[in-house]
């Protein structure tokens, strides 16, 4: 009996030491078990608080009933269904969101998660899942904040300052249209935004898939809101993840308000700088034409 | 007695740290001038790789801008005699506390020049700051991909024609890929290390300066080919050697 019970013992430790280095980066079962013992492991939404354990208690019954089967067990958008979408499911391990009030590289804040998961992603396999009681939300948000380790280390960042929005003008769209040129989001959107810039055709996202550039032409909703504070916070914070880079460096708010201005009369929605685009005969510069 | 045994612990107390003091100003100074630094060149055995050409045409100011040299990837330069460009040389083993959590003040920069990263590779000290810079007249965007759990964090960021400077640094050590979305052929590296570092020049030529004597490993990247590594020891004020030949593939 002890000899039989040593070599298998002694041959268990063998493939633990072996397969210790290749699950290091990975994130485990047992980690994020710790993680879920964490004040992380917590979201505040307002005056609301949301936990991923009550009593002692795991809260995962809506993750594992209504999210599990594309974002997986552990998070990591290996999921059942996960082979068969496109977009992928987020891999939660890796805290990278498209959809932030905080700038490019930094951490979401617990609202901007609520707010994603009640809005859903628009031309992707995540519906508007606005059927949960805000509890329900605010606990899934403390619940997803437990696959990844930089919810133990890093603060959220500092959600960016939207000022309030200026009056639409025709000196304002027309800036915007200059704006669009200058910082050239033709290269990808194309020049009237449809989505068939010059570099549209090779974007990948971080892992490397093909992903495609916002076609404003077609009329979609943007995945990040439908607003004109959203579309100003899209492009400021950048989508992570994606190509889509963050322009706060490079855009003051009155020129940030000009542009949303500008892309608007690329939707094919009425809205008045749409109106006012049609009496300014305001036509899509060519950037060959006006390139140095 | 209580107070003559106080007066004496404070005279005991105060000569004590007077000699710290000094010891550490000494150290300083020995270390200072004894600092060795180690010297040598990397390069390439056998039939360097052929190095495609970059089409372009997606983008007709890169065009432009190369008209009159055509432009190649840059993943393996090597010289006419084999020596091997932008390979990073850092002390993976025997740095002691000062000399590795030293960082570096001088701010290295990488420039978006032509459609092209300048230099292709950039090496940095972890927390050192460093900028990224555009002399280009189209829109780049900087893409950091760092690989998870490694300690750095990436990010995405445009730079428009005349955008000021980025200016950032990294965490931890790790081999970052860097790719602008907008140009698919723009990748370049930051390599991140503790400690003192070198990158080869266009002869394959390195050196490692300031470092403390001891003995050390000393790791030569190179994108391609991964890591090597030698053992060297480093005397008081003197330069030790080490030669590194990667193997083609």
């Amino acid at each position: 009996m002890r000899t039989k019970f040593l070599p298998s013992s002694l041959l268990i430790s063998i493939v633990a030491v072996l397969l210790s280095p290749a699950s290091l980066a990975q994130v485990t079962e047992y980690q994020q078990e710790q993680w879920l013992n964490s004040p992380a492991a917590t979201s505040h939404i307002g005056n609301l608080t949301g936990r991923a354990k009550v009593a002692g208690n795991p809260v995962s019954g809506d993750y594992r009933r209504y999210c599990l089967v594309c974002h997986g067990e552990l998070g990591d958008g290996n999921g059942e269904s996960a082979p068969w979408l496109d977009p992928k499911p987020r891999d939660f391990t890796l805290a990278i969101f498209k959809c932030r009030s905080t700038p490019t590289g930094t951490l979401p804040t617990d609202e901007d998660l609520f707010d994603t998961i009640a809005r859903g992603l628009d031309r992707s396999n995540m519906p508007p899942w606005n059927t949960f009681t805000r509890q329900e939300r605010a606990d899934l948000v403390a619940w997803i904040k437990h696959f990844s380790p930089r919810w133990q280390t890093e603060k959220p960042g500092t959600p960016i300052q939207i000022p309030p929005e200026p009056e639409v003008t025709p000196e304002r769209v027309k800036a915007g249209e200059d704006v669009f040129n200058r910082v050239q989001c033709w290269k990808c959107h194309g020049v009237e935004g449809k989505a068939n810039g010059p570099s549209a055709s090779t974007l990948q996202d971080d892992l490397g898939r093909p992903i495609l550039a916002y076609n404003f032409a077609e009329g979609g909703r943007f995945k990040c809101g439908t607003t004109d504070a959203d579309l100003y916070r899209i492009f400021m914070t950048g989508l992570d993840g994606t190509p889509m880079p963050s322009f706060a460096d490079n855009l003051k708010p009155d020129e940030a308000w000009d542009l949303v201005f500008y892309l608007r009369t690329l939707q094919p929605f009425p809205s008045k700088a749409k109106e006012i685009a049609k009496q300014l005969g305001l036509k899509p510069v060519n950037p060959n034409a006006t390139g140095p | 007695m209580t107070s003559q045994y106080r007066q004496k612990l404070a005279a005991l107390v105060s000569a004590l740290m007077l000699i710290a003091v000094g010891a550490l100003l000494l150290g300083r100074n020995v270390i200072a001038a004894g600092e060795g630094s180690i010297t040598g060149s990397v390069k390439l055995s056998g039939t360097p790789p052929h190095m495609k050409g970059i089409d372009m045409s997606k983008d007709p100011y890169c065009v432009k801008q190369n008209a009159n040299t055509p432009v190649k990837m840059e993943n393996v330069i090597v010289s006419s005699d084999g020596g091997l460009d932008n390979v990073v040389l850092y002390l993976s083993e025997g740095l002691a506390g000062a000399a590795a959590s030293a960082v570096p003040s001088q701010e290295p920069a990488v420039d978006q020049h032509n459609c092209m990263y300048v230099p292709h590779v950039l090496a940095v000290d972890v927390e050192q700051k460093f900028k990224v810079t555009t002399s280009d007249q189209t829109t780049h965007n900087i893409h950091p991909l760092p690989a998870p759990g490694s300690g750095n964090i990436g990010w995405n960021k445009s730079q428009p024609p005349g955008a000021p400077p980025i200016e950032t640094s990294w965490k931890a050590p790790e081999a970052i890929s860097v790719k602008c979305n907008i140009h698919p052929w723009m990748h370049g590296w930051h390599v991140v290390v503790k400690g003192p570092y070198a990158i080869s020049d266009g002869n394959g030529s390195y050196t490692i300066k300031n470092v403390p004597p001891g003995s050390y490993t000393v790791t030569a990247w190179q994108e391609e080919y991964g890591t090597q590594t030698q053992k060297v020891t480093v005397a008081a004020g003197q330069a030790a050697k080490a030669d590194f030949t990667f193997k083609a593939k």
